[in-house]
């Protein structure tokens, strides 16, 4: 009676992802009513920086009220208006502050930009454009899990993985490209391009010059787009510094070519403002068509004129804008130094990065087994007993078990401190666990064969060492 | 350019904007009238808005400064509004949005605030809903006429397909039983799986709504073929006279063994209140799995926190909500009189209405031909020689040339004058045009009750205000 897109699982609803959530929701930590309870982890939210934002509201009255500069009521303008082409105020400050992110490397002209309601629209708006149902994009792994309902549920659009390794630190490869671009023809699939997160969700690290050349060169190959999902650009805080894809088709003089017309870019205010509940999402494309397109898909997820108006208060102060984005640099780098120390102490070590709210961390020698069966039993025992909601590797179809995405930058410090408390506690009660399990063992050595003890028992101690040395 | 490289959605006209109507709307933002400024320019009568009550808002808000979390007053709840991302939408919202809808009908009814499911506007809810409800190929029964971008909202990127229910001004364009049951059968002998129907009470561009037989009727015509019935109530708060209203809510209490899963609602607040701008959107089912999908659906088109806090704010305050509702309805219906009064004056009618934006009118009689080439040419006199941008009936998939949709709740009364003025003038300056006369256009109206009671009505004017176009010293001077 219902369609099949009710009734089928795309919506990845059921995935560990948000199973989590769901737990964290039963039992939320709070600092007083429930000091017990579950720590989100798992909710990639920039809450470190609103009280820059409150100051600002509260200096800039008129941006409230439904008021201009000149006290005037303009509430029934801002309520009439829902022109797809969106508030030419808003699009004009918002390209200005996606340039300044960029460090004024490159411009963005306000009339290629689309507003959507959020990135997740954004993105599904992107593959309505660029697929028919059946087409395929291709998407490094690990990804955001959300990616598999925005891309595929009501798209009928197709994902296949390009397979990263930690290897080489999850990097994009040639080799990595072209089995994505094989496998793809195996299954039959016609590939029309490339996504890509740039930073990275999960991994916190910004693509370098080498893959964005590759990318650049692959899809120039393949005659195929570029998706380059762009929303934690303003949370860039260490070198390497952020390379939009835009700049390297301008170094590369491909601006005006073909090339340039099948680079599309997402943005949205949620990740770099904070803002999520707004719905501030936007497509930047060089093809007038996808614009064009995008545009009249709008409809369907406007941005509130209210919001519009709002933020392009905000965003045309550039004295607050410049303000902000270092001082929030500034906090997102304090406060990953503070995750990565705190989990360094537990033995447990992150991939080195610069940018995101969370870090990709390693946790595969606590696997009792490496397999994802293993990194189950491992997340259920951090969801249940460490009370952490974290989000496994597995539901971001990371390739190898054992990693894990934790949040920093939705949470107090205190909060962030307790929860790096309670790793270091769950750490040495598995070690002392393992010791009694091991002694055990081995008084039964003769009796029976002999399991293979998990890796981590063994690494523990040489491991804390590996972190020194491979410190970048 | 590799034609290939876009998606068939992307490269087709699903969207509908190449259609002529739009001819209309390009003279106006070419040359759109402004009493100072532009006073030849052509005046929009193609969009269905509700300006006529934002002073009742604006004043509201003034008096309620932290409903705006940008005030000083309202700054301290900020965060905790930007950061809400919950799909369930914030329940002070949802309970605000069902108890205005409760108001809206008269306390008939009491809708639960947990199938209330936000979306982009109601354009985004229809889209959710035929994704929801049909799979590609599938087809909705649409009664004609029907608002154009039904055929963009519910088709363009979900593949689902309309069927005309063809509804006729012999009728005075009502749904019948017998209507759907031939755009079923129509269906199956085109080989389309039929998954339900989608009305619109009040309906766009009627401005009539539904009595309770024909709602029962429809009712029991989705339960015998077990398909759905969706119903599009974004007009509710415009009926003149609220206590006439039934909504589907209502009916469905008052048909046995309905099952509830096949009905859902369409709700929007962009025509009540008057705000397009913040997009609010919502769909009611009393199926819960589609309660369910519709609400994740939902992420591609939530609403603002920001205007979900305004709102939850502004529509718990009882006494501003029943103050508005009726006052609306008020200014509304006057504003409506003034037109169909202005417009009988000089033997123009319009179907009967006491809802919506917007009258059906009829032209039939300009027509050179009974012929929709006809209606077309005609339309094109309207837009550049008479400079009003209004909606050919053809736009609305009707069934029959001649009518037109003409909004007029988008204007003050000052333009509203001079559109009458200028249609006046015209009539009068063209009575060659009238090809039919006057005794046999009489004779079709019979049913639509026109020209002679509103002539009357004018002779012995009851409802004078400073206003009224009678009072109006452009409108004696034209006398």
């Amino acid at each position: 009676m219902l369609s099949e897109k009710v009734t089928c699982n795309s919506h990845g609803q059921d995935s560990s992802y948000f199973l989590g959530w769901e737990e964290y929701e039963k039992n939320p930590y709070d600092e007083f009513k429930n000091p017990n309870g579950i720590i989100q982890m798992g909710l990639a939210e920039n809450q470190l920086s609103f009280d820059l934002l409150q100051s600002w509201l509260e200096k800039n009255p008129q941006a409230m009220a439904f008021k201009n500069y000149n006290n005037q009521s303009i509430f029934k303008d801002l309520a009439l208006f829902q022109d797809y082409h969106g508030l030419p105020a808003f699009k004009n400050a918002l390209v200005k502050f996606m340039s300044e992110i960029r460090g004024g490397s490159v411009s963005f002209n306000p009339n290629n930009l689309v507003l959507t309601a959020g990135a997740t629209s954004a993105n599904e708006t992107l593959m309505f454009c660029l697929n028919n149902p059946g087409d395929a994009f291709l998407l490094p792994t690990p990804y955001y899990p959300g990616f598999d309902r925005d891309l595929k549920w009501r798209t009928g659009a197709e994902i296949v993985p390009i397979q990263c390794s930690s290897l080489n630190g999850f990097r994009i490869t040639k080799s990595a490209l072209e089995d994505a671009y094989k496998q793809a023809e195996k299954q039959n699939l016609k590939v029309k391009g490339v996504l890509v997160t740039n930073p990275s969700n999960p991994l916190g690290t910004s693509l370098s010059l080498h893959e964005l050349d590759l990318l650049v060169n692959f899809i120039s190959s393949r005659n195929i787009h570029l998706v380059s999902d762009e929303i934690y650009s303003g949370t860039v805080f260490s070198s390497p510094s952020f390379i939009s894809i835009m700049e390297v088709l301008k170094n590369k003089n491909l601006m005006n070519t073909e090339i340039a017309k099948r680079v599309h870019i997402v943005y949205s205010l949620s990740k770099d403002l904070g803002l999520p509940g707004f719905r501030i999402g936007a497509i930047y494309s060089n093809d007038e068509r996808v614009v064009s397109a995008a545009t009249k898909m709008s409809s369907f997820g406007l941005v509130s004129s209210q919001t519009q108006h709002l933020l392009s208060e905000i965003l045309s102060d550039q004295n607050f804008t410049k303000t902000y984005l270092s001082e929030n640099r500034r906090r997102l780098k304090e406060r990953h130094e503070m995750l990565v120390n705190g989990l360094k102490k537990s033995g447990i070590w992150c991939l080195p990065s610069n940018s995101g709210l969370f870090c990709w961390v390693d946790m595969r020698h606590l696997l009792s087994s490496n397999t994802f069966e293993g990194e189950m039993e491992l997340w259920k025992m951090i969801v249940y007993q460490v009370r952490l909601n974290i989000s496994p590797g597995s539901s971001c179809h990371c390739s190898e078990p054992g990693w894990f995405r934790v949040c920093f930058a939705n949470m107090s410090e205190q909060t962030l401190d307790l929860a790096m408390q309670r790793v270091k506690s769950f750490v040495d009660s598995m070690a002392k666990q393992d010791n009694q399990s091991r002694h055990q063992k081995l008084m039964n050595r003769n009796s029976r064969r002999t399991k293979s003890l998990p890796k981590w028992v063994f690494e523990l101690s040489f491991h804390q060492q590996e972190i020194v040395a491979n410190e970048r | 350019m590799d034609h290939n490289l876009l998606s068939k959605i992307a490269t087709n006209n699903g969207h509908g904007e190449n259609s002529p109507y739009f001819d209309g709307w390009k003279a106006f933002d070419a040359n759109p009238f402004h009493p100072q400024h532009n006073p030849d320019g052509v005046i929009q009568m193609g969009l269905a808005e509700n300006q006529l009550s934002f002073d009742l808002i604006q004043k509201w808000i003034e008096s309620n400064p932290s409903a705006s979390i940008c005030t000083p007053q309202g700054a301290f709840g900020f965060k905790e509004t930007a950061i809400f991302q919950d799909y369930h939408g914030l329940p002070e919202f949802r309970t605000a949005v069902a108890n205005f809808m409760n108001r809206v009908r008269g306390n008939r009814v009491k809708f639960d605030p947990d199938r209330i499911v936000m979306s982009g506007g109601a354009t985004g809810a229809h889209e959710t809903l035929a994704f929801c409800l049909a799979n590609p190929g599938e087809a909705f029964l649409v009664p004609t006429p029907y608002y154009p971008a039904f055929d963009r909202d519910l088709r363009w990127r979900t593949g689902v397909e309309l069927f005309p229910v063809v509804c006729e001004s012999a009728d005075n364009f009502k749904v019948t039983r017998e209507a759907l049951e031939t755009a079923y059968k129509k269906a199956k002998l085109a080989n389309v799986k039929v998954k339900g129907v989608l009305i619109t009470n009040p309906s766009n561009p009627l401005g009539t709504f539904l009595d309770r037989d024909t709602l029962k009727d429809i009712v029991n015509f989705v339960n015998d073929k077990s398909i759905h019935l969706v119903c599009d109530e974004i007009y509710a708060g415009t009926v003149t006279n609220g206590d006439e209203f039934v909504s589907i809510a209502e009916v469905i209490e008052e048909v046995p063994k309905c099952n509830l899963d096949l009905i859902h609602l369409v709700y929007s607040l962009s025509k009540d209140m008057g705000f397009p701008g913040f997009r609010v959107g919502v769909v009611y089912s009393y199926n819960d799995n589609v309660v369910n999908i519709a609400r994740k659906m939902s992420s591609f088109g939530l609403v603002s926190t920001q205007t979900q806090h305004l709102l939850a704010s502004m529509l718990s305050d009882d006494k501003f909500v029943e103050n508005f509702i009726s006052e609306s309805r008020i200014r509304l219906a006057h504003r409506h009189d003034m037109f169909t009064r202005g417009l009988a004056q000089v033997g123009i009618g319009s179907l009967e209405s006491k809802a919506g934006l917007f009258f059906w009118m009829d032209l039939r009689r300009f027509l050179k031909e009974p012929t929709f080439e006809s209606e077309m040419t005609f339309w094109r006199v309207i837009i550049n020689e008479i400079k009003l941008n209004v909606s050919p009936g053809q736009s609305f998939h009707c069934s029959e040339p001649g009518w037109f949709r003409v909004c007029f709740a988008n204007m003050d009364d000052e333009t509203t004058l001079v559109a009458l003025w200028r249609i006046k003038t015209f009539v009068r300056n063209n009575r060659n045009l009238e090809i039919k006369t006057r005794k046999q256009c009489w004779q079709n109206n019979q049913h639509l009750r026109l020209s002679s009671r509103r002539l009357d009505d004018i002779l012995t004017p009851h409802r004078m205000s400073p206003h009224s176009p009678l009072a109006s010293p452009m409108v004696r001077a034209q006398n």
